[in-house]
C-alpha cells in the first residue's frame, strides 16, 4: 500500500515549507518515525517523519524547494508497487525555487515599493508572504480585542485563514497551550468599571497595546561579586549575569503577581506561575523562548535551560510550545553594548524588561565619588493592566534583589 | 386564521385598497374581462367595474406611461404587467417618468403608482420569458422595489405600495401563486423597507427574497440535520434594503449566504454583500456566499433549465462553505 | 396635402386679447435671444433648445384652454411656461439652475415644472411625455371632471412607439386630450421628408379614427382656433383631436448645434422668416387699425423689462443648499 509523504504543518503559522535535506534516498527502506528530511518553517528547522513502513520510492520535493503545506513530497511504497497514478495526483503546485524566480521579474520593476529588506528569503522566492497572516476580519478583530497573536494560532479555514473557531479553540485550550500551566495556576479578575475606562481611553490615545516606561538604574556590585564567586567554583554551568536577572525578574514576579498578567480584551488573567520569555536575537529575526515556572528553578537551571534554548533558537530548532506561552519577558542587549532602549511589549503579556550593558560608572557612594558597575533597566508597561506605581514598585523589587543578591536565597 | 393562495391575497388587497380609496384602479392587459392573466384581478370587474379595472392594448410603454400620467393628475394606478418580461418595453416610462418625476419637477409631483406582475422563471418558457428583474429596478433611485414570498406578505406589502406616494415595482413570483398560507381576516399593512426573519439562526444567515425564501427554507431544515443552524432572512423589500436587519443578524452568525434568482453580475446580492462588508466587516469570519441564477440566457431544456436556477443544494453547499463545515 | 386653416376676419373687440397674444409672443422672442446669450456666457449649462420662430403655436393653443387644464411639453418648452403665466423669473432662475427656478434648479432647460398652473413639465426623452398627456386625460375623465389634457411635441416624435400606441388608446377610450404636433421640419438635422413615409402627420390620426386637424402654425389666430375646437371637443365629447401646426425654428436644434448647418440651407432660413408669427400678427393687427406703432413700442419696451428683470433675478438668485442634493428622491 502505498503513502503519500506530504508537507505537514509543523508550526502553527506554518503554510509552506523549504526542504532543507532529505536524510534518506530514493530506494532507502524506511519506517515509522524515521526522520525523512528536515524541513524549515517560517519559525524553526523541524524534522518530517515517515509515517508508514516501506521503501521511499520517490523524492517529488527536491532540497532546496518550498512546497505548500499539503502538498505530496514524496511516495513511500512498497518495492515493486505502481506508484505511477500517485505521482500523476500530484498537484502542480509544488514550486521549485527556479520557478519562482522566473516568475517574479514579471511584475514592472518600478513598481517595487521601498518597503524595508525582507528577512533572508527563508521560503524560497515568495517574500511578501513570509509575514502574512491570513485571518478573517473577525478573527483579526477578537484577536485584537483579547490580546492574542494571530501568528501564534494556526488557521482551519482555506489556505491556513485563522477564522473564529480556531481563536475559540486557543481560547478553550488556553492553559493547555503552554502546557505546563494547569488551570489553578491563574486566577481571572473581571475588569472594574474604572479599568474598564482607562484601558479603553489609553487605546483611544495611544494605539492597540498602550505602553508607558519605567527606567531604573541598579548597582551591580554585588551581583557581579555574586557572579564571580558561584563561577570561581568551577562547576558548570557558568553563571551570566543575564541569568542572575532572569532568576530575580521570575522571583520578583511571584511577589508581583500584577505585572504577571496577560490582557484578554474582556479580563485580565494573572498568572501564579513565572514563564519567562527571554529575547534571543537569531541570524533573521528574534525569538522570544520561555522558561517555563521560572520561578520554581534554581539559579544554575536557569543557567542550564536558557544557554540551551538559546543555542537551540540560534539552530532554529525550537518546538512551538518552547516559543509560547511566556507570561512575562525580558531581552538584553548588554552583550551588544547598549547602555539603555525599551522593548516592545509581546501581546498578551503586559510587561518586558529590557536590560542594558553594565557599565562602571563615578557614582556617588557612601558620601564620596567612586567608581561602581551599573545597569540600566527599563521596563515598558501595558496600561491597560500596570499602572505606573504598581510597575514602579515591581521594579524596586528587582532593582533591591539585583543589589542584594542574597535575596534569592532568602 | 383563514388559508389564501398568493394570488388570492394578491386580489384580496387589490379589492380591499380599491374599496378603500375611489382613486384606486387597475389597469393592464387581460385584467378585466378575461379576469386576470394569472387571475389575480379575479372578480374586481364585476365589482369596480369597467370605468376602474381597465383592459388595455398589447402596449405596455404607451399604458405604463398612461398610468404615470394619471399618477401626476391625483389618481393612484396599480399597472399590471402581464409579466415583468414584457415591462421592458415600458421602462422608459418607469425609470425616466416615474422614478424621476419628483426629483426633477423639483418637489411638485409625486407619483404614487404601483407597478405590478409576475417575475421571475416559471417552467420552460425559455430565454424571454423567465428573468427576474429584481436588480435593474432597485438599481434607481426614486423607486421602491418589493417583491414578497408569502401570502400574508404579498397582501399587507401590495396595501402598502398602493398607499406609499412613489412608485414602486412590485414582482410577485409567478410560481408562488398558488402558494398557500395563513392571512388574518383584518386588515393590516407590512411597511415597506422591513425584512423578515424567516427563520432564526445562530451559524449562518441566508438573505433571500421571492421564491428564493422557499429554497433557503428547505436548505435551512437540511442544515440543521447536520448541526448547522441556519437564520433565513426574507428581504421582501429590496429598495428601501432593510440593511439594519441584515448587519444584526450577520453579527450575530458571522457568515452570510445571499440567495436570489437573478442574474449574479450587479445584482442584489452585490448590493446586500458591499453593505455587509461595510457595516459589519470585523463581524465576518468568511467570505460572503451567493447563490444566483446561471448567468446565462435561460435554457429551454428541462435539466438545463433546472440547473440555472438557485437549488436547495447550493444553498447548502454555500452555507457549509461560508461555515467552514465542508 | 391637408390645407391649413387660416383666421380670415378679426374682432375689434378682442383688441386686448390680440395685444396679449402678441405681448406673450414678444416676450418668448426675447427671453429666447436673451437666454441664448446668457447660455453663450455659460450661465445656462447643459442642453438648452430655443423656440424662436414657433411662437404662434405654445401662444395660441395655450390661449385657448382653459387655467385648469393639463399642459405637458416637450424639452423645448420655455415658450409653453411663459405662455402658461409662469413667470420670466422662475423660468431663467431654471434656466441658471437656481433654488428660485420653477423646478428649484433640479430640472433645467428641459425640465421646467409649473403644478400650480397645471403645467406638467417638460420632457426631454423624445416622445415619452406623449402617454404621460393621455394619462392625466384619463385621469380627467376618471375623476369626472371637464378638464383636458394637452400635449405639445415636435413631428419627429409621431414616428415613435409612444405616440402611436397614445393615440391608439386615447381613441379607443374617448379621453379629453389634445394632441398638437409642432411640425419645425426637422427633428435635430433629419427632416421630415427623410423620416416619415407619410410625412402629412395629421393623417396619421386616420388610423385611429380620431379628429384632426392642420393648421398654419406661423398664424397665433389660426393656431388659437383650431386648439379652441379640438379643446371643446375634448371638453363636451371627450374626444382626442390631433393638431398638426406647420411652423418652423429659426435657431439650431440646440445651442450646441450651428443655425442652419448642412441640413437645411440659409436661403431656407430667410423665406421662411418671411412668416414670422410676430411680425405677421402686428402686421395685420397695424392694417386693420387694431395696433399703433407707440403701442408696439410700449409693448417692447415692457417686455425687454421683464426679461432683463427676469435675468438679474436669475443671477443673483442662490445656488440650491448642497442639502437639496438627497431630497425630493422620494416623497415621504
Amino acid at each position: 500500500m502505498a503513502t503519500k509523504v506530504l508537507m505537514e504543518a509543523l508550526s502553527p503559522t506554518m503554510e509552506e515549507g523549504r526542504v532543507v535535506e532529505w536524510l534518506k534516498a530514493e530506494g532507502e527502506t524506511v519506517k515509522a518515525g524515521d526522520v525523512l528530511a528536515e524541513v524549515e518553517t517560517d519559525k524553526a528547522v523541524m524534522e518530517l517523519q515517515a509515517r508508514a513502513d516501506g521503501v521511499l520510492r520517490k523524492i517529488l520535493a527536491p532540497a532546496g524547494s518550498t512546497v505548500p503545506v499539503g502538498d505530496l513530497v514524496a511516495v513511500i511504497a512498497g518495492p515493486d508497487e505502481d506508484i505511477s497514478a500517485l505521482l500523476e495526483q500530484r498537484r502542480p503546485a509544488t514550486r521549485s525555487q527556479e520557478p519562482a524566480a522566473r516568475t517574479q521579474p514579471r511584475a514592472p520593476e518600478t513598481k517595487v515599493t521601498p518597503a524595508p529588506a525582507p528577512p533572508a528569503a527563508v521560503t524560497g522566492g515568495q517574500p511578501e508572504r513570509a509575514d502574512r497572516i491570513k485571518a478573517s476580519p473577525l478573527a483579526r478583530r477578537l484577536a485584537r480585542e483579547r490580546g492574542l497573536d494571530l501568528a501564534l494560532i494556526s488557521g482551519s479555514g482555506p489556505g491556513g485563514r485563522i477564522v473564529k473557531r480556531d481563536l475559540e479553540r486557543i481560547e478553550a485550550a488556553r492553559p493547555a497551550i503552554p502546557a505546563a500551566i494547569p488551570a489553578a495556576a491563574y486566577r481571572d479578575v473581571p475588569l472594574t468599571q474604572m479599568r474598564k475606562t482607562i484601558a479603553r481611553r489609553l487605546v483611544e490615545s495611544l494605539g492597540p497595546v498602550p505602553h508607558f516606561f519605567l527606567t531604573v538604574e541598579v548597582d551591580m556590585e554585588r551581583a557581579w561579586d555574586a557572579r564571580e564567586a558561584l563561577n570561581a567554583l568551577g562547576e558548570e554551568p557558568r553563571i551570566s549575569i543575564n541569568d542572575i536577572i532572569l532568576k530575580v525578574v521570575a522571583t520578583a514576579l511571584t511577589r508581583h503577581p500584577e505585572c504577571n498578567a496577560w490582557w484578554q480584551g474582556d479580563h485580565i488573567r494573572y498568572f501564579n506561575e513565572v514563564h519567562l520569555g527571554m529575547a534571543v536575537a537569531i541570524e533573521d529575526g528574534l525569538i522570544t523562548p520561555v522558561l517555563r515556572n521560572a520561578e520554581r528553578k534554581s539559579l544554575r537551571e536557569i543557567a542550564l535551560e536558557a544557554r540551551d534554548l538559546a543555542e537551540r533558537a540560534r539552530a532554529r530548532k525550537l518546538k512551538p510550545e518552547e516559543y509560547t506561552g511566556s507570561t512575562f519577558s525580558v531581552s538584553n542587549l548588554g552583550m551588544l553594548g547598549i547602555d539603555e532602549f525599551t522593548a516592545v511589549i509581546n501581546p498578551p503579556e503586559a510587561g518586558i524588561i529590557a536590560v542594558g550593558a553594565v557599565t562602571q560608572q563615578p557614582v556617588v557612594h557612601n558620601g564620596s565619588v567612586t567608581v561602581r558597575r551599573r545597569m540600566r533597566l527599563t521596563m515598558s508597561c501595558d496600561h491597560r493592566v500596570i499602572d505606573g506605581a504598581t510597575g514602579a514598585r515591581f521594579l524596586q523589587t528587582v532593582k533591591r534583589m539585583l543589589e542584594n543578591p542574597l535575596a534569592l536565597v532568602w | 386564521m383563514p388559508v389564501l393562495t398568493y394570488r388570492d391575497a394578491l386580489n384580496q388587497a387589490l379589492r380591499e385598497e380599491m374599496q378603500r380609496d375611489p382613486n384606486v384602479f387597475l389597469m393592464g392587459e387581460e385584467v378585466g374581462v378575461y379576469q386576470g392573466a394569472y387571475k389575480v384581478s379575479r372578480g374586481l370587474l364585476q365589482e369596480f367595474g369597467e370605468h376602474r379595472v381597465v383592459d388595455t392594448p398589447i402596449a405596455e410603454l404607451g399604458f405604463a406611461g398612461i398610468g404615470v400620467g394619471a399618477a401626476m393628475a391625483g389618481l393612484r394606478p396599480v399597472i399590471e404587467f402581464m409579466t415583468w418580461n414584457f415591462a421592458l418595453l415600458a421602462i422608459d416610462e418607469v425609470v425616466n417618468s416615474a422614478a424621476k418625476m419628483l426629483y426633477m419637477s423639483g418637489g411638485q409631483i409625486p407619483i404614487p403608482i404601483v407597478f405590478r406582475g409576475p417575475g421571475g422563471a416559471a417552467l420552460q418558457l425559455a430565454a424571454q420569458h423567465s428573468q427576474a428583474f429584481e436588480a435593474w429596478y432597485a438599481h434607481v433611485p426614486g423607486l421602491k422595489v418589493v417583491a414578497p414570498s408569502t401570502p400574508y406578505d404579498a397582501k399587507g406589502l401590495l396595501k402598502s405600495a398602493i398607499r406609499d406616494d412613489n412608485p414602486v415595482v412590485f414582482l410577485e413570483g409567478e410560481m408562488l401563486y398558488n402558494v398557500r398560507g395563513e392571512v388574518p381576516e383584518e386588515e393590516y399593512l407590512i411597511p415597506l423597507g422591513v425584512a423578515d426573519i424567516k427563520r432564526p439562526g445562530d451559524d449562518v444567515t441566508v438573505i433571500c427574497h421571492s421564491k428564493t425564501v422557499a429554497v433557503a427554507l428547505k436548505a435551512a431544515e437540511e442544515l440543521a440535520g447536520e448541526g448547522i443552524s441556519a437564520e433565513v432572512i426574507d428581504l421582501r423589500t429590496i429598495r428601501p434594503l432593510d440593511t439594519d436587519t441584515i448587519l444584526k443578524s450577520v453579527m450575530k452568525t458571522n457568515r452570510c449566504v445571499i440567495v436570489e434568482e437573478g442574474w449574479p453580475f450587479c445584482g442584489v446580492g452585490a448590493q446586500v454583500a458591499y453593505e455587509i462588508q461595510r457595516g459589519a466587516f470585523d463581524y465576518l469570519d468568511a467570505p460572503i456566499e451567493r447563490v444566483t441564477g446561471a448567468d446565462v440566457p435561460m435554457p429551454y431544456n428541462k435539466h438545463l433549465e433546472r440547473a440555472a436556477k438557485p437549488a436547495v443544494s447550493q444553498v447548502i453547499e454555500a452555507a457549509k462553505r461560508a461555515a467552514y463545515a465542508d | 396635402m391637408a390645407q391649413p386653416a387660416t383666421v380670415t376676419e378679426l374682432n375689434p373687440e378682442q383688441r386686448p386679447f390680440y395685444h396679449e397674444l402678441l405681448r406673450q409672443m414678444l416676450l418668448i422672442r426675447v427671453f429666447e435671444e436673451r437666454a441664448g446669450e446668457a447660455y453663450a456666457q455659460g450661465k445656462i449649462g447643459g442642453f438648452c433648445h430655443l423656440y424662436i420662430g414657433q411662437e404662434a403655436v405654445a401662444v395660441g393653443a395655450i390661449a385657448a384652454l382653459r387655467p385648469d387644464d393639463y399642459i405637458f411639453a416637450s424639452y423645448r418648452e420655455h415658450a409653453h411656461a411663459l405662455a402658461r403665466g409662469t413667470s420670466a423669473r422662475a423660468v431663467m432662475a431654471e434656466l441658471f439652475g437656481k433654488v428660485t427656478g420653477c423646478s428649484r434648479g433640479k430640472g433645467g432647460s428641459m425640465h421646467l415644472f409649473d403644478v400650480e398652473r397645471g403645467f406638467m413639465g417638460g420632457h426631454a426623452i423624445v416622445g415619452s411625455h406623449i402617454p404621460l398627456a393621455a394619462g392625466a386625460a384619463f385621469a380627467c375623465k376618471y375623476l369626472g371632471t371637464d378638464r383636458i389634457s394637452v400635449c405639445f411635441f415636435g413631428e419627429a416624435a409621431a414616428n415613435i412607439g409612444a405616440f402611436h400606441e397614445t393615440l391608439n388608446m386615447a381613441a379607443l377610450w374617448k379621453l379629453p386630450a389634445v394632441f398638437i404636433c409642432e411640425n419645425n421640419r426637422y427633428g435635430m438635422g433629419t427632416a421630415l421628408e427623410r423620416a416619415a413615409a407619410v410625412y402629412d402627420i395629421a393623417q396619421r390620426a386616420c388610423a385611429y379614427d380620431m379628429a384632426s386637424e392642420v393648421v398654419d402654425g406661423m398664424d397665433v389666430l389660426a393656431v388659437y382656433e383650431a386648439t379652441r375646437r379640438a379643446a371643446q371637443r375634448a371638453r363636451e365629447e371627450s374626444r382626442p383631436t390631433l393638431i398638426e401646426a406647420r411652423t418652423y425654428r429659426y435657431m439650431g436644434h440646440s445651442m450646441a448645434d450651428p443655425i442652419h448647418g448642412h441640413y437645411r440651407t440659409k436661403e431656407e432660413l430667410e423665406e421662411q422668416k418671411k412668416r414670422d408669427p410676430i411680425q405677421g400678427l402686428k402686421r395685420r393687427l397695424v392694417e386693420e387699425g387694431l395696433l399703433d406703432d407707440e403701442e408696439y413700442a410700449e409693448m417692447e419696451r415692457r417686455v425687454n423689462q421683464e426679461v432683463e428683470d427676469a435675468l438679474r433675478f436669475a443671477d443673483e438668485s442662490p445656488d440650491p443648499d448642497l442639502s437639496e442634493l438627497y431630497t425630493d428622491v422620494y416623497k415621504e
